[in-house]
């Protein structure tokens, strides 16, 4: 097998592995943590007999390696199982939302993305001169702020100083695209404003560490324009830690989400966490945490893979 | 030592934090919960920033609410610490067994944003102080842990290291005298990073309704009580987010300055 | 006379540093340096580390390195002014009348793309010709320089070959636009011996059959004798002596360039045999996890208050050696005798004089103390550990050591990043001899300094050792240095050792076929010696 084959395997692999990992700790060790599900739906004042039978009825008494089993088991055909506060369906009720979340989402990264490539390459370029100092100088503020703030900034600035928004966004089945564009503008705003300062530093950074390189020098000695320097010994260079800047950021904007739709009441899948969260709803709980999780593993496995494919090294073994 | 403009505002600023936060039963004009205006008054001799969404002095919220995100920051920023830089700078001259049960452990629980673990948790645990410190304390050390394993490894494997063992120096000698002072700088740049993290993660929790819950009160909690006052362009929400992002920056600041005296310390001298 | 190609006239080279702690700082790097160089000749520049000879070589690029500022002066190059020209000017000059040979060819190459794209780059860019013919010449080329496989080298990536290969690569691609100049800096310093000489042989044949003049920038006199026409040596950013190589390395003119001279002539004279302090007998070790072994079977003896020179190329297994006795890495097989008594082959099962009789001095001086501590408590230390020194007992005999290395007073509160080079060293064998020790190894001490900075080093060794009959065991590559220290001498090849006995017999022959290739790959410091190796060679090889 070609070695870098070889590498990508192991690595899709481990991903897998390590999901598997994560989802037995979110069903075994939320099991392991003080707390009780039957006592959290009927409460403090609930009497020792009701405990018992809802315990049956749940299945709460088989040991806790069945219950995960039976619990992956069903992830794996599509069955989350039910809510405990309304007995809806969980994977009804995330199928919808999901769709909204990698709305929100994709929006935030089609914006952000060449932007942040394209202001690290600014940044980069004339390092240590004042566009690079404003660049960083506001990436610097931004990055210290969390998602909720800088929102409710964001909301103040659009829809008091400049009233051009509304501080909601809601989005329901039926809603024509650009409906949908106009009611997540705010919070694409505030997920650009934030994921944006961390892929650029790190993008700065990238590009930095490439053209410090000998053989960038050695590019200029050889009398080559700018324009080639960049585009023919930086670039191909530059690609792989670039992208994988961009995953990892990207991951970042999966968390990100979670907080800004809570602000903008954008019923999703984070705001659907963080309510069921309140409710204290496990299987809810535990079924979108895994989702997310699934995210953030997929996202920096493809950073990783994306690296080892690029890696001339490995691409072309002795 | 000079100290540059950005840094030294920093540090002021820093300083003005944990004064207010220290000594904020003295400073503050109200009690914390005392309903004494109407809602959402705007600035007055009386109320300095106005009150909030039920009638509380704005300024002695803030001013408690420093308290208490400062405390539960610190707090969880130093268990993070101490754990984290303790098992790292193990794994790192041990080596062996201990070093791959730890790592692997941390590869798994950095594997997952940390906002979605401590919500799982939380989804179980009880809301308290104690539970909310060690949740975030335990997850933020995982990231101490890399930090320092990966900065005592590169001190490890340096001649001197080697020097120290073969002159039959203890294990002890070696951490404390060899490798933890060269470390030392790294380190307490990261502290502040670590907490800065907490600060903005205590926050959100506290924003999205599941960190310290009344009546205490802090910052992120103040952003979502007064929440809605901004549809009708009261700005008292604002107040505690600008708060947030002050800290935040300020302790940024510092932190910056801290890593590149550092890095400039190392550098050697070209050839 | 025709006008020259390369004329240098008060040339004032200034950089910015920034040193730790401290506000940035104008330094002057090249003040005044005058310099002529004719069509077709070479001009070596030689000097120490901070001669500014690199900086001097790339001026006639008018590039300047890190931020460097060409400030003031004038560098002609064909007749007109290039040093305050524009980028424009500049760029068309770069890569076609003037091209550069960096010391690190690894990294010089773009590790994404291929050698034979690299090498023609320059003339497509230029359009000096079109792109078969550029690969022509440099398949050509490749040929010329003794490449292995010269029709497909070049399809290659700059991982896939060897570094004295990519070296040769690198000169393939400064030749192949035909330029009228080539900058040779440090081209040979990072090979190892056996292959420097290769290497060099190909360089100098390619710049006499091009016709090509070239500044040729080293620390090595013997190296930059084969090459060059005319010599120029550089001592802080002033030059010290210009003249014909005959001249310079037979009669020199200033006392800065006698020193660099008779540098490697430093003569030891051999001690009569003794009894052994240390025995090692059949040693095999390799690395965990590794099935490979990098020591095999190596046997030795070295008397007491003598120094055996271990001496062999990168990959010889030499540093090993050193780490099995010190007992980092725990033989797999053999015996290690010291003192009369056998060794444990383990670090943690030695007593505490085991570890205080054998000390230890690295390479690598910088390291090899720790930043945080004053040279006083480095030297302390061992006082303090293995005698229970404290306090102004222990004081004194710091200063009694410091007195010792040639150091006065009010360095033991320094810090090591205060010191120059030689004065870390100097602090590092300080603290060997702290513990009273009967065996110091010494691995590739010298190597990092200068040669003047490095003599002194070696000088000090051995009057230590007639004071206090301390041995040594010196890891080297350098064979000058061994002949300037050693009493006994074991060549290592591939983890073994090819040769064995008192430095008299090792050095004469007969040979067996790597000691001879090792001895006579170090250059000399005489014209000619380059092609009269050469020429042995290929009789040798056409013989068999």
């Amino acid at each position: 097998m070609h070695p870098i084959l070889k590498l990508v395997v192991q690595r899709i692999a481990l991903g897998l592995l390590l999901l598997l990992a994560v989802s037995a700790v979110i069903f075994l060790g939320v099991e392991a943590l003080p707390g009780d599900t039957a006592q959290a739906i009927l409460g403090q004042q609930a009497t020792p007999e009701a405990l018992a039978n809802l315990r049956e009825k749940m299945g709460l008494n088989q040991p806790p390696l069945t219950r995960y089993f039976q619990w992956l088991g069903g992830i794996l055909t599509g069955d989350l199982g039910k809510a405990l506060t309304n007995g809806a369906d969980i994977a009804t009720s995330i199928g919808q939302r999901l769709g909204n979340t990698l709305f929100l989402a994709g929006c935030a990264a089609v914006i952000a993305v060449p932007l942040a490539i394209i202001l690290g390459l600014v940044a980069a370029r004339y390092a240590g001169k004042w566009p690079d100092k404003v660049i960083s100088g506001i990436t610097l503020t931004t990055i210290s702020l969390p998602e909720f703030v800088a929102a409710y900034f964001v909301i103040y600035i659009f829809t008091q100083a400049i009233p051009i928004f509304q501080p909601v966004a809601m989005v329901f089945p039926g809603m024509s695209f650009w409906a949908k564009l106009q009611a997540v503008a705010l919070p694409v705003i505030v997920l650009v404003l934030v994921v944006l300062a961390h892929m650029m530093r790190m993008t700065r950074a990238a590009i930095l560490n490439v053209m410090q390189s000998a053989y960038i020098e050695t590019a200029e000695l050889k009398g080559l324009s700018p324009m080639t320097v960049i585009w023919k010994h930086a670039f191909p260079n530059a690609i792989a830690p670039v992208v994988s800047v961009v995953m990892l950021n990207l991951a970042y904007l999966v968390v990100g989400v979670v907080v800004v739709e809570v602000v903008f009441g954008y019923n999703a899948l984070g705001q659907y966490l963080v309510d069921h969260v309140t409710k204290r709803d496990l299987p809810v709980v535990q079924a979108v945490g895994l989702i997310f999780a699934a995210v953030y593993i997929f996202l920096n496995m493809a950073a990783d893979i994306i690296g080892i494919l690029a890696n001339p090294r490995l691409r072309h073994p002795k | 030592m000079r100290i540059p403009l950005s840094a030294l505002i920093g540090l002021i600023l820093t300083g003005i934090f944990l004064f207010v936060a220290i000594f904020a039963q003295w400073i503050a004009p109200y009690a914390i919960n005392d309903v004494s205006g109407g809602q959402w008054e705007g600035p007055s001799a009386k109320f300095w920033l106005g009150t909030d969404t039920i009638g509380r002095d704005i300024l002695s919220r803030l001013i408690y609410g420093a308290q208490i995100t400062i405390f539960v920051a610190l707090a969880s920023s130093l268990l993070a610490f101490s754990l984290g830089a303790f098992l790292g700078f193990l794994a790192a001259v041990k080596g062996g067994w201990i070093d791959q049960v730890l790592s692997r452990t941390v590869d798994l629980v950095m594997a997952v944003p940390s906002l979605i673990v401590a919500l799982v948790m939380l989804s179980v645990l009880p809301l308290n102080l104690t539970v909310l410190i060690l949740v975030m304390g335990i997850l933020d050390s995982t990231r101490v842990f890399r930090l320092s394993r990966a900065v005592a490894a590169d001190i490890a494997v340096m001649d001197f290291v080697e020097a120290a063992r073969l002159r039959g120096e203890k294990g002890i000698w070696v951490i404390f005298r060899e490798i933890l002072p060269n470390a030392l700088s790294p380190l307490v740049a990261e502290f502040g990073l670590r907490f800065i993290f907490a600060v903005l993660f205590i926050s959100t929790l506290s924003f999205l309704g599941l960190g310290i819950q009344p009546p205490l009160a802090d910052w992120g909690g103040m952003v979502k009580e007064n929440k809605d006052g901004l549809i009708y362009g009261k700005s008292a929400a604002l107040l505690p987010a600008a708060a947030i992002a002050a800290l935040a920056i300020s302790v940024n600041l510092v932190a910056d300055w801290i890593l590149t005296r550092t890095s400039s310390l190392k550098g050697g001298r070209g050839g | 006379m025709a006008e020259p190609l390369l004329q240098i006239r008060g040339l004032v080279i200034e950089a910015t540093s920034y040193p730790p702690g401290e506000p940035p700082r104008e330094v002057t790097l090249v003040h005044g340096v005058d310099l002529t160089l004719e069509r077709g000749k070479v001009l070596g520049l030689i000097g120490e580390s901070g001669a500014g000879k690199s900086t001097i070589g790339l001026s006639a690029m008018a590039y300047g390195r890190g931020g460097v500022r060409l400030t003031a002066g004038t560098i002609h190059l064909n007749g007109r002014e290039i040093r305050l020209a524009d980028a424009k000017a500049l760029r068309s000059l770069r890569g076609r009348e003037v091209t550069y040979v960096s010391q690190s060819a690894a990294a010089s190459f773009n590790p994404a793309r291929q050698i034979m794209e690299q090498v023609i780059e320059t003339c497509l860019s230029h359009g000096l010709c079109g792109k078969a013919e550029a690969e022509a010449r440099a398949v050509g080329l490749f040929r010329k320089l003794g490449l292995p496989n010269p029709e497909t080298i070049g399809n290659r990536y700059p991982h896939q070959v060897s570094g004295g290969q990519l070296q040769r690569c690198m000169t393939a691609m400064a030749l192949c636009p035909k330029p009228d100049l080539v900058i040779f800096d440090e081209p040979t310093t990072a090979l190892d011996v056996t292959t420097q000489i290769d290497v060099l042989a190909a360089i100098k044949e390619a710049i006499r059959d091009t016709g090509v003049a070239a500044l040729y920038i080293t620390h090595d006199l013997a190296v930059v004798a084969q090459v060059a026409d005319e010599i120029m040596v550089l001592r802080h950013g002033r030059m010290v002596e210009l003249g014909e190589t005959g001249q310079i390395i037979h009669a020199p003119r200033e006392d800065y360039t006698r020193a660099l001279v008779s540098v490697r002539s430093l003569e030891h004279q051999e001690k009569p045999p003794a009894p052994p302090v240390l025995q090692v007998q059949n040693l095999t070790a390799r690395y965990r996890g590794t099935n490979f072994d990098v020591l095999k079977n190596v046997s030795l003896d070295l008397p007491v208050g003598q120094t055996l020179a271990v001496v062999g190329e990168s990959g010889s297994g030499k540093s090993t050696l050193a780490r099995a006795i010190t007992g980092l890495l725990p033989p797999t097989q053999g015996r290690i005798t010291f003192a009369g008594r056998q060794l444990s082959a383990d670090l943690k099962g030695r007593t505490k004089d085991d570890l205080r009789e054998i000390q230890m001095i690295y390479q690598m001086a910088d390291t090899a103390m720790n930043p945080r501590q004053t040279v006083g408590t480095i030297i302390g230390r061992p006082l303090e550990f293995y005698f229970g020194l404290r306090g102004a007992e222990r004081d004194r005999r710091v200063q009694e050591l410091l007195d010792q290395i040639e150091m006065g007073k009010g360095f033991a509160d320094r810090y090591p990043a205060e010191l120059s080079g030689g004065q870390k060293q100097r602090v590092c064998i300080a603290r060997a001899l702290a513990a009273k020790p009967r065996l110091i190894i010494c691995d590739e001490v010298t190597s990092a300094l200068d040669p003047l900075v490095a003599d002194g080093i070696l000088k000090l060794l051995l009057a230590l050792q007639a004071e206090a009959g301390v041995a040594y065991l010196f890891i080297t590559h350098d064979l000058a240095t061994v002949k300037a220290i050693s009493d006994k001498i074991a060549v290592m090849f591939k983890g073994a050792v090819v040769r064995y006995g008192q430095k008299s017999d090792v050095l004469t022959p007969p040979f067996d076929d790597y000691t001879d290739l090792l001895l006579s790959s170090v250059p000399e410091m005489e014209q000619g010696w380059l092609e009269q190796v050469i020429a042995h060679r290929r009789m040798e090889s056409a013989g068999n």
